[in-house]
């Protein structure tokens, strides 16, 4: 893909990143904060894309790393966000969870 | 069953599940903004997470796929039990710890990629990865030493360094003026090692000066940051989930991260130039001496008791003694005898914007009774009793931020284990107050014991 492409998606990227959040009660913005972050364990990718094309033991073991920490990043932040995010969701009323 | 391979394995095909991941992030971030869809929204996201790792994984160009298990089971096997097991106190912290693997998975990434081309990167490749290894690796210490200052294995106070800002303006300098060099053609890897150490040193020195009652917002900040930087390696990577996962972080994280410092009055550009905020820490600790007025339990339950209103006001003291539940239990107690309870949230209450609501909603205190700071600052004043558990910057008058100003209130009992300074290390005047009296000891037992003398009446 050429480099004007992807910054265009960049850039519309930023705004959609923008909006979405831009207006949101306090409550949630320890959840938010959580969730972007997990999000962001994307990263994971990279080294998923790279590893296969690197030689060597160093190269390797790098990639590997950056695998266990983004891999850390992703399932982690999940997992936190959820936990944190269940204390809000058992609250209402317990018929709302009944219907679900 | 070639046929079927190779459609899976089309770059279409993997395009198009791109474009499926990252609709699902911003449904699912979209979803995270309302507490009605938050919980779905954080799942859906996760179901993006996991297209785009499947999409990958059916590239043809990816290989290796025992290192890549191995990598995946370390990474599993260590996030599932800490993410699990994590108290909600200490939900910060491990934020920034996984905000801070991220950074650091991107500036291997960066590493890996430089060295596989040979230190021989074209431009447009070349510079995302430099601005990749640079943020990534300033997040990945940063966040360390954000954890570290959460966790109190470092001291939270601001520390300061001799001439601090031309050190970090020096090794940012470094960092660049290597990064333009390796840009420029030279392929020495050194350089390279260079720009992760300087942006190393960067990331410590950065955040190492930032007090405590900063952290949200520096942890705010550094995940931007690892968002940006994974941003970048998309580009170098041309990786479209990537750059739109990063990005879509990167925007989200500066607008959370302007949130938190309007929520505190404070700007960005002060943060990070560090301390905390042009209050002079060394004078606070000469007023330790002045007599401050102390109470025990069974005043303090006449006293709400027979009050109209009564206003909560907690902080990460309550949390750490663990008496959210107690709290709950004293107000329930109240509310028999006819007294009006509501809690006052301060938008930093806690040690993150929001974390108090969690706490409070995990020991099952109605939603309803949860006010926040400018709600309630107004009302302030028709309020008999304001109760201060475990609060301290918060409440402070002279902490720089707006607060909640209990002191409008009738009476002040504040629940406090000792008089040592808050987590941001300032003195606190309102302690000192005429209607002010202090109830020290554990927050749980001496909730108990009121919510005991409150049932003797």
């Amino acid at each position: 893909m050429d480099l004007v492409t992807e910054i265009a998606i960049l850039v519309l990227g930023a705004f959609v990143g923008f909006e979405v959040i831009s207006k949101i009660p306090n409550t949630l913005h320890t959840p938010l904060m959580s969730a972007t972050n997990a999000i962001h364990g994307i990263v994971l990718l990279g080294g998923l894309l790279v590893i296969g094309e690197v030689d060597g033991a160093f190269n390797k073991l790098i990639l590997v790393i950056a695998i266990a920490f983004g891999t850390i990043n992703v399932v982690g932040g999940f997992l936190v966000t959820d936990r944190m995010l269940e204390m809000f969701s058992k609250k209402p009323e317990p018929k709302a969870k009944a219907d679900e | 069953m070639t046929l079927a391979t190779s459609f899976f394995q089309d770059d279409d095909f993997i395009q198009a599940m791109y474009i499926v991941a990252f609709t699902l992030f911003i449904l699912g971030l979209r979803g995270v903004t309302s507490p009605k869809t938050a919980r779905r929204g954080n799942v859906t996201a996760a179901v993006g997470m996991a297209v785009a790792v499947i999409a990958t994984l059916l590239i043809p160009e990816v290989g290796d796929y025992g290192l890549i298990a191995v990598g995946v089971a370390i990474g599993t096997a260590i996030g599932v039990p800490a993410a699990r097991s994590v108290q909600m106190t200490q939900m910060p912290q491990m934020v920034a710890l996984f905000n801070g693997v991220g950074g650091g998975a991107v500036a291997l990434i960066a590493w890996a990629e430089f060295r596989k081309s040979g230190g021989d990167l074209p431009l447009e490749e070349g510079v995302p990865i430099l601005f990749a290894a640079i943020i990534g690796s300033i997040s990945f210490w940063g966040s360390n030493i954000a954890f570290g200052k959460l966790q109190e294995i470092l001291p939270g106070r601001p520390i300061q360094l001799p001439g601090q800002q031309f050190v970090n303006g020096a090794l940012l300098l470094i960092a660049i003026a290597c990064a333009v060099a390796i840009a420029a053609g030279s392929e020495a890897e050194l350089l390279f090692l260079v720009i992760l150490v300087a942006a190393a040193l960067l990331g410590n020195m950065f955040v190492l000066p930032i007090g405590g009652a900063d952290m949200p917002v520096v942890i705010s900040l550094l995940n931007a940051f690892t968002g940006l930087s994974a941003a970048a390696a998309g580009i170098a990577l041309d990786n479209t989930a990537l750059i739109v996962g990063g990005i879509l972080v990167g925007a989200s994280g500066s607008i959370l991260t302007n949130l938190m410092a309007e929520a505190m009055s404070r700007s960005i550009p002060a943060i990070v130039a560090g301390g905390f905020g042009g209050v002079d820490l060394t004078s606070g600790s000469g007023e330790d001496g002045r007599p401050v007025r102390s109470t025990d339990a069974s005043d303090a339950a006449i006293q709400l008791a027979y009050a109209r209103r009564v206003v909560v006001t907690p902080g990460y003291g309550m949390a750490v003694a663990q008496a959210q539940h107690a709290v709950r239990e004293m107000a329930a107690e109240l509310e028999k005898r006819g007294v009006e309870v509501v809690y006052a949230i301060h938008p930093v209450a806690g040690r993150m914007p929001g974390h108090m609501n969690v706490l409070l909603a995990e020991a099952d205190v109605p939603y309803e009774q949860l006010k926040e700071m400018d709600d309630i600052n107004p009302e302030l004043p028709q309020i008999d009793v304001a109760l201060v558990i475990g609060a301290n910057d918060t409440v402070n008058p002279e902490a720089g931020m707006p607060i909640i100003d209990v002191q409008r209130c009738g009476q002040v009992i504040i629940l406090k284990r000792s008089m040592s300074a808050g987590f941001a290390g300032i003195d606190n005047p309102l302690f000192y107050n005429e209607n002010t009296a202090l109830l020290f000891g554990d927050a749980k037992e001496s909730v108990a014991k009121v919510t005991g003398e409150v049932q003797e009446l």
